[in-house]
């Protein structure tokens, strides 16, 4: 019984989902509704990309069309909108690293599932993660690393970490285009994830 | 001598076979010793064997994908690779002779520091400058082509570079902005009206710095130069005569980057369609001038967007693979050696290369299952891969052996198989390099029968 807003967005049908939204909105919808169809059709998306049957660039264009959405409705709403988070994770691309496509599609898909993200953007310094993990109390960190030389940057950052005392507290994933179950044992990280679904599905897992 | 036939009369057949002779027997080297001449020639036999499908070479030939692997081995950093010519070329030096590739990678991926200085190069960050000096060289991401300029691209793609891309990427570009399209010099009022614009301030400064660059840049060259003439006299052979590309990727990669061209993909899916066709020749253009100016027919053709990952099926065969086709087609017609370079992995994309004709193009892999895509193209296509990166920057070299032990067996078999690992390296442990190419020598021979 799905919403139909929630199929257009499934669907990538940008306009015609951008006018519901605005004749919903202007026949006194609520807008906390509009952004929970909004965010079905999101997971919709997720699945599908999660079947092969999208792409990034589908991926992509869905988060531009909810982008949108958030953009018309959130005039509209009087605070409170923010939905419920399920988990704090702190996010970045690993120092000497400046690549961020694939960081910024990660933290998108960890964002509308539920989760807090920290983002600290690209090129951090192991201690900049450390920071980040004592500050926010997070319990999942998410390295992103694209060039080989992200390998050695992922394993120093691990390792302080682990210098800092923070090891235990927390759960550990890597992942970036040359990242594998080699270089998960050789930085010492829990999961390495191989797309953004699998980086929503290692955190889900990493809560229980 | 017999009378050359004129190359607009050739076929591509024969194109080839002028463009391969040459290769052969360069005509300006100056072997060091007979050996030398044998071992070159030897080599490019391997290869040619290797991509033509129609003989087995003697063995295996091996062809180490890197960009900084040679600074890093000789322990020299990446900006004193980018600014420190000399350094360069013999930390590259050292790396063929001691490892003596099959076919090498040059140093021209270590672009010059000073001349991106000189420049002003605004789309990259390089060592020292935006990254550290232990980093190599990355693309700042970024629309650099808005959505409106698609008409300028396709009307006139020198003018759009000239006159508006160039200078917003190029700070030592920026003066000509001013500049009015040179296509309207078209008689004796509008050549003088047109160059007066040549006297703006800012065109002059630009003007000024190009001088500068274009020095620095064969001052640069000098160096590569010496150091392919070298090699090349001592009987080793570079993997590249030239560069081209898939259009799609020219449009994805750095004109409207990576977000912007996937909006595109469904708000303005024409003006892409338009676009990739108007880069058809251009992309074919810069093959064969690269081939022409090094004699090397081999042309690397680095695929990104069109990964299995990167688009659905539908997406590849309607924005990828048509135009990227006609490129290899066209370069085939000029008689090069189309060799693209499949990023990340084609597991989804392996029929679309079975429509390529048979022995005429060498696809390097990077992450694609070789033993499935030696079933479904290995009778067409000769393959280039795939020790991946994560073996050879950290497991034992016995781990890159067992790799290698299987691509021998399995994607080796028959011919047409060229060993290499699957990412362009910065860094390896040697041992693990050594390995690759030892072992290949050693366990890939074929018998001939
Ligand atoms: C596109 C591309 C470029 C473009 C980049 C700019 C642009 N506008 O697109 C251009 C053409 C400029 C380019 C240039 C070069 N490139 Co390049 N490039 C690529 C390519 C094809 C795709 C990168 C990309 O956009 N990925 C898209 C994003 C979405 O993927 P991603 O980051 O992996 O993220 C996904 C997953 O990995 C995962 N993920 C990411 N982070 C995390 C984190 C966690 C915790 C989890 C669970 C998951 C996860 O989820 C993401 C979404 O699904 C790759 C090859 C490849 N297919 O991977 C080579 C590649 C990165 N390039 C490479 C090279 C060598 C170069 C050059 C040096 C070539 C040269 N000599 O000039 C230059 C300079 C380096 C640079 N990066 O700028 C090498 C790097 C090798 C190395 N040593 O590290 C690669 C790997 C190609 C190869 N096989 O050799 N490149």
């Amino acid at each position: 019984m799905a919403d139909e807003l929630t199929n257009l967005i499934a669907d990538l049908k940008e306009t015609e989902a951008l006018e519901l939204v605005e004749k919903r909105l202007s026949a006194g919808g609520n807008p906390l509704d509009i952004l929970a169809a909004a965010r079905g059709g999101l997971e919709i998306v997720g699945k599908r990309f999660a079947a092969n049957e999208y792409f990034i660039p589908d991926l992509v264009y869905s988060g531009e069309i909810l982008r949108q959405v958030v953009k018309i409705v959130e005039p509209k709403l009087k605070g409170g909108h923010e939905m419920k988070r399920i988990g704090k994770v702190v996010f970045g691309t690993v120092a000497g690293d400046i690549h961020d496509i694939g960081k910024d599609i990660v933290v998108f898909m960890l964002d509308i599932n539920g989760f807090e993200v920290h983002d600290l953007g690209i090129d951090i310094p192991a201690q900049a993660f450390v920071d980040k993990i004592k500050e926010t109390g997070a319990p999942i960190v998410g390295l992103s690393g694209f060039l080989t030389l992200a390998f050695d940057a992922m394993k120093e950052t691990i390792k302080a970490i682990e210098a800092a005392g923070l090891r235990d507290k927390v759960k550990i994933m890597i992942g970036g285009g040359q990242i594998d179950e080699e270089i998960r044992k050789y930085t010492g990280a829990d999961a390495f994830g191989k797309d953004a679904i699998e980086a929503v599905k290692l955190a889900k897992q990493f809560l229980r | 001598m017999s009378e050359q036939k004129p190359w607009q009369k050739m076929t591509a057949e024969e194109r080839l076979e002028s463009r391969l002779r040459n290769f052969l027997n360069p005509k300006n080297a100056n072997f060091e010793s007979p050996e030398a001449q044998a071992n070159y020639q030897g080599r490019v036999n391997r290869l040619i064997d290797a991509i033509q499908l129609k003989k087995k070479p003697d063995r295996i030939p091996v062809y180490p994908l890197l960009t900084f692997l040679p600074a890093h081995l000789a322990g020299i950093t990446y900006k004193d690779a980018m600014y420190d010519y000399g350094k360069t070329m013999e930390a590259w030096r050292k790396y063929v002779y001691e490892y003596e590739p099959d076919a090498y990678a040059g140093p021209f991926l270590a672009i010059s520091g000073k001349l991106l200085d000189i420049i002003q190069y605004k789309m990259y960050r390089w060592p020292g400058r935006g990254v550290s000096e232990r980093a190599p060289y990355q693309c700042v991401e970024g629309e650099y082509m808005k959505a409106e300029e698609y008409d300028d691209l396709i009307n006139d793609p020198s003018d759009f570079f000239l006159r508006i891309y160039l200078p917003r990427i190029i700070g030592g570009f920026a003066g000509f902005q001013k500049l009015r399209p040179f296509s309207e010099i078209i008689e004796i009022t509008s050549l003088a009206q047109n160059l007066i614009y040549l006297g703006m301030p800012e065109v002059q400064e630009t003007l000024e710095t190009l001088i500068v660059a274009g020095k620095e840049a064969m001052a640069w060259l000098m160096e590569l130069l010496s150091f392919e003439v070298e090699v090349r006299n001592r009987g080793f052979v570079s993997g590249a005569g030239g560069m081209s590309g898939a259009p799609f990727d020219v449009l994805g990669d750095t004109l409207r980057g990576t977000q912007a061209v996937m909006m595109d993909m469904y708000r303005r899916p024409e003006k892409i369609l338009q676009a990739v066709e108007r880069l058809v020749p251009i992309m074919i253009r810069r093959g064969v001038k690269g081939a022409n100016a090094t004699g090397n027919p081999m042309i690397t053709l680095p695929l990104h967007k069109g990964a299995d990952n990167f688009m659905s099926d539908a997406q590849f065969q309607k924005f990828y693979w048509p135009t990227l086709k006609k490129v290899i087609l066209g370069l085939i017609e000029e008689g090069c050696i189309p060799m693209p370079f499949a990023e990340g992995s084609y597991n989804r994309r392996l029929q679309y290369l079975a429509e390529l004709p048979a022995g005429k193009t060498a696809w390097f892999f990077d992450q694609t299952d070789m033993v499935k895509a030696k079933e479904v193209i290995g009778d067409r296509v000769c393959m280039i891969g795939n020790v991946p990166s994560s073996l050879m920057i950290s497991a034992e070299p016995r781990k890159v052996e067992e790799y290698c032990q299987v691509l021998i067996d399995k994607v080796g078999k028959g011919g047409g198989f060229i060993m290499a690992n699957g990412t362009a390296l910065d860094e390896a442990k040697p041992e693990n390099l050594r390995a690759m190419i030892e072992y290949t020598k050693k366990n890939g021979k074929y018998s001939q029968k």
